[in-house]
């Protein structure tokens, strides 16, 4: 089976889908889904949890329900997605990519397409990348995996839990882990911050009086068949642990929630620039990375908070690569850099060409640590244009700044753009 | 501009002030204050609420009508939104996931979980189905939030 695409999008999650329908919407027939598992949707099918759209949609939803609003968008436009289907490379040629998947049904096949929007999201870091000492008991699963086991299969997998890192997902799945009859001892966190949501920490932790230990970490996992306990210790501010804090807590289980990695072997794999702040894409302004025509939105390009704003970063994904697709833009276009300076750790987009830029360019960003009573400040070459108060700025919070168009073009000699934190 | 390297132990939950924020009630000049978190959206808004003479709230720091309503209801009658699952017989999933249709009592939260474990749903569901009504006497359904199809074989 050999097939052609004007669009082929990676990955059938939230992001896939947005890009998916803005594409359509935008004109463009011909436009693919491939996505590996045995239906659309991506993790939202496993986050049953409710406080999902009240961006988009103006209403509270379970990701399951959040998922199927987009689902029944593409079915309605009749947009294909070919399920059970991984892909396994993609090279450009010139102004045409070729996609290699593979599935049951058609074995391997190679597509070519016009664009391919990156849409494959990310995976939990797991016990190998955070070097805990110990043998390797049953009972230790990262968060997600647990959550899938729960909320998917409906089994759980322990009884007495200590959740290592206070990610999102450690947080919603020590209130699930307690909703379903299991004892969740500790969260604990290695930084000084949580990793989380403010509203999971309240709504997950404390209405379930689960104890949070900022600044400790596991430094032995006990148990040779299956995980009989963890060994917590206070670290200091060089995320050493402390002699003599160390303490014994029994449990049958340990959930890793340290962190999401964006997936990008294939992108690696075509040769697109990565960011090693993000580990995702370096994109511009309409979201296409250094390779002509390869786009990239959601949790592939930078970990998001919210899906909201996948979405909202995906369909525009989208409608950039229907205007690859449909004109073919100027890769010489006059292309200005985003720096970061003053603790922010990176932007999306990080380069900018004021040409294609919509009125509004949304630049989203994190933050290295906790700030409190700064300013926001964006620099167009030397001079301050926006600087904006904040009353506390957190590394597990994305932010994000707007930059008008009217605003950059008033700059002929436009050389650099600069977000900074500042005091007062 | 403070760094958490020099004042540790910083959740991101504490007042400007650097002091924990403080689940009970604090008389400050006379009024009843209180620092919360809104959980209502992702945003997590600090709100500061001062209980007036007349037992009317001042609402501060939420940036939509939402936290004013969520204070109100924390401070008098706290509730939530269940979420779980229940098993499915004759599903292609083994669950299905669920959700009480409305936020309901805090305290009646363990209850409703307890009376959907013992709740078996015939496959096919369709999302918004009704699964348990009048869940643990709150008045409120629990409805499905996905559609599960019915195996082949069954």
């Amino acid at each position: 089976m050999d097939k052609k695409a004007d669009i082929l999008i990676v990955g059938g999650g939230p992001a896939g889908l947005a890009a998916a329908v803005a594409a359509r919407k935008d004109g463009i027939e011909n436009v693919l889904v491939l996505e590996r598992d045995e239906e659309l949707g991506g993790i939202l099918n496993q986050c049953i949890h409710n406080g999902f759209g009240l961006h988009t949609f103006k209403e509270e939803l379970t990701g399951p329900e959040y998922a199927q609003r987009y689902i029944s968008q593409a079915e309605a436009l009749g947009i294909p997605c070919l399920l059970h289907t991984i892909v396994v490379d993609i090279s450009a040629e010139k102004d045409k990519k070729l996609v290699t998947a593979m599935n049951k049904k058609d074995g391997l096949f190679t597509i070519e397409a016009k664009a391919v929007v990156l849409a494959m999201g990310c995976r939990e870091r797991s016990r190998g990348a955070l070097n805990i000492p110990g043998y390797r008991p049953a009972g230790i699963y990262s968060a997600g995996t647990a959550q899938h086991y729960v909320n998917i299969e409906g089994r759980m997998p322990g009884k007495e839990v200590v959740i290592l890192g206070s990610g999102d997902i450690g947080l919603i799945m020590a209130r699930r882990m307690t909703l379903e009859g299991a004892k969740v001892k500790l969260v604990a966190e290695l930084m000084p911050y949580s990793g989380g949501l403010k509203r999971n920490i309240v709504q997950c932790l404390e209405d379930y009086n689960i104890p949070l230990k900022l600044s400790h970490t596991v430094i032995h996992i006990d148990g040779k068949e299956r995980v009989k306990g963890v060994t917590v210790a206070e670290v200091d501010n060089n995320r050493k642990p402390i002699p003599g804090t160390e303490e014994y807590i029994s449990c049958d289980t340990l959930l890793l929630s340290c962190g999401l990695i964006p997936e990008n072997e294939l992108s690696a794999g075509l040769g697109v620039a990565l960011n090693p702040v993000t580990a995702g894409p370096v994109v511009n302004e309409s979201l296409e990375t250094s390779v002509e025509g390869v786009f990239a939105c959601g949790n592939v390009l930078h970990v998001h908070d919210l899906v909201d704003h996948v979405s909202e970063e995906s369909y525009a994904a989208g409608e950039h690569a229907a205007a690859y697709v449909k004109e073919k833009r100027s890769v010489r276009a006059e292309t200005v850099a985003i720096k970061c300076e003053g603790g922010v750790r990176y932007t999306v987009p990080s380069l900018l060409r004021v040409e294609y830029m919509e009125k509004e360019q949304v630049v989203r960003f994190r933050v290295g640590n906790v700030y409190r009573n700064v300013f926001l400040t964006v620099y167009f070459n030397d001079k301050i244009v926006i600087k904006q108060k904040k009353r506390v700025l957190l590394p597990g919070e994305m932010e994000q700044i707007k930059l008008k168009k009217s605003e950059l073009e008033k700059f002929s000699d436009l050389k650099s753009i600069t977000i900074s934190i500042e005091e007062e | 501009m403070e760094k958490a390297e020099g004042l540790e132990r910083k959740s991101g939950l504490e007042r400007e002030d650097g002091s924990e924020r403080k689940d009970g009630f604090e008389k400050t000049e006379g009024l009843d204050k209180r620092e919360l978190i809104c959980v209502r959206c992702p945003v997590g808004c600090m709100l500061t609420v001062t209980v007036r003479e007349d037992g009317t709230l001042d609402v501060k720091g939420n940036s939509c009508g939402r936290g004013e309503e969520y204070a109100r209801k924390e401070l008098t009658d706290p509730t939530r939104i269940v979420t779980t699952t229940v098993r499915v017989r004759g599903g292609r999933q083994a669950v299905v996931p669920v959700k009480t249709r409305y936020d309901i009592p805090k305290g009646k939260v363990m209850e409703c979980i307890e009376a959907l474990k013992e709740v078996e749903a015939e496959a096919p569901i369709f999302l918004g189905e009704v699964i348990l009504s009048d869940a643990a006497g709150t008045g409120v359904d629990v409805v499905a939030t996905k559609s599960v199809e019915r195996t082949a074989d069954n």
